[in-house]
């Protein structure tokens, strides 16, 4: 929480930027990049996190300590989407043996 | 009114502070503490999209492509804008002016009333469409067209993260125009001064935290169906 008061305009040149940026992404779904689609747009709506974050949210004149705070937040929700999605995606690396599968019901020795 | 009390009031320093910038400091933690439970809160829905995405991606492509991206374009638009007013009342109570910050409090409430608004009709659109799972669920024509290739239960998934994702968003703007609501009430009575007005900027953060959600809710749910 800053005491720091910014101008007037420098909300109105970010929300202007936002708004470009929104046309932007919207736009660019509307052409063909292959691949790059997703990325494209993940990295748009991440910038337009940054700006609100930065500014609307003061996180520039923010102490180390609340830094650190957001920080520890965002590597959770890393681990939390990169780690579930190693599993999902390594699962059919090994065969399943075929006492396991859903067709054949375990047999208990 | 006790002595305290008037002092508090005019200082704005609740007691158990040493200093207006500890109690700032104090105050800032503890919104963005909970803003970090509420990023994990999401992350579990971000993270199932994710994983359904990449399983059924023919499935989530058909399904974005029945939402109206300018719809959603448009919307996105208004809550940025909801965001903007929202910071210029902060800044008008850290500057000590009252009618400026009641004026920008309630310019936010009407702009994410127009959101809500826009999302009450998309929402009764699915209805008209049969997109609706579970309750309402039997796609037809153009809407069947672009949902078959990928399996109707697959799409019916998609459907189901649509309304999970963009309704808990949802819930979470009805409870920020709540705090809105009693923001504007203290305001008008002259609660807060450029010393104390920390409930305008702890409901501002919750409100632009809110605006990032759907940041990253608009392309992942309407952009990705492949419209060229």
């Amino acid at each position: 929480m800053s005491q720091q008061i910014e101008p007037q305009k420098t909300y109105i040149i970010v929300f202007l930027c936002l708004i470009g940026l929104t046309l932007l992404t919207t736009g660019v779904a509307f052409v063909d990049l292959g691949a790059l689609n997703t990325p494209v747009a993940l990295l748009i709506a991440f910038c337009k996190m940054l700006l609100v974050i930065f500014f609307f949210m003061h996180l520039r004149h923010s102490s180390a300590l609340v830094r650190i705070v957001l920080l520890a937040g965002f590597f959770w929700l890393a681990l939390l989407i990169v780690l579930t999605s190693t599993d999902y995606r390594t699962r059919s690396w090994t065969p399943v043996p075929a006492a396991w599968s859903s067709s054949a019901p375990p047999t208990h020795p | 009114m006790t002595d305290e009390e008037v002092l508090t009031h005019e200082t704005g320093l609740a007691h158990q502070f040493e200093d207006l910038e500890q109690q700032q400091e104090a105050d800032s933690l503890g919104i963005w503490l909970f803003l970090v439970t509420e990023i994990m809160f999401f992350g579990g829905l971000f993270a199932a999209y994710a994983i359904y995405r990449w399983l059924y991606f023919a499935a989530f492509e058909g399904g974005s492509r029945i939402l109206d991206a300018r719809i959603g374009a448009a919307n996105t638009v208004v809550l940025l804008g909801s965001s903007l007013t929202m910071a210029l009342s902060v800044r008008s109570a850290q500057t000590g002016n009252r009618r400026a910050t009641v004026w920008f409090l309630v310019a936010t409430m009407i702009l994410g009333g127009a959101f809500l608004g826009v999302k009450a009709y998309e929402y009764n659109q699915k209805f008209v469409e049969h997109v609706v799972p579970s309750l309402d669920w039997a796609p037809e024509g153009e809407a069947l067209a672009h949902l078959a290739p990928g399996g109707l239960d697959h799409a019916q998934l998609y459907f189901f993260f649509y309304f999970a994702m963009t309704g808990l968003h949802a819930i979470h703007m009805v409870i920020g125009m709540g705090l809105l609501l009693w923001l504007v009430l203290r305001a008008r009575k002259g609660a807060f001064t450029p010393h104390y007005f920390a409930p305008v900027e702890v409901v501002g953060l919750y409100w632009h935290f809110v605006d990032i959600v759907w940041i990253f809710l608009f392309p992942l749910l309407y952009l990705i169906g492949g419209r060229y």
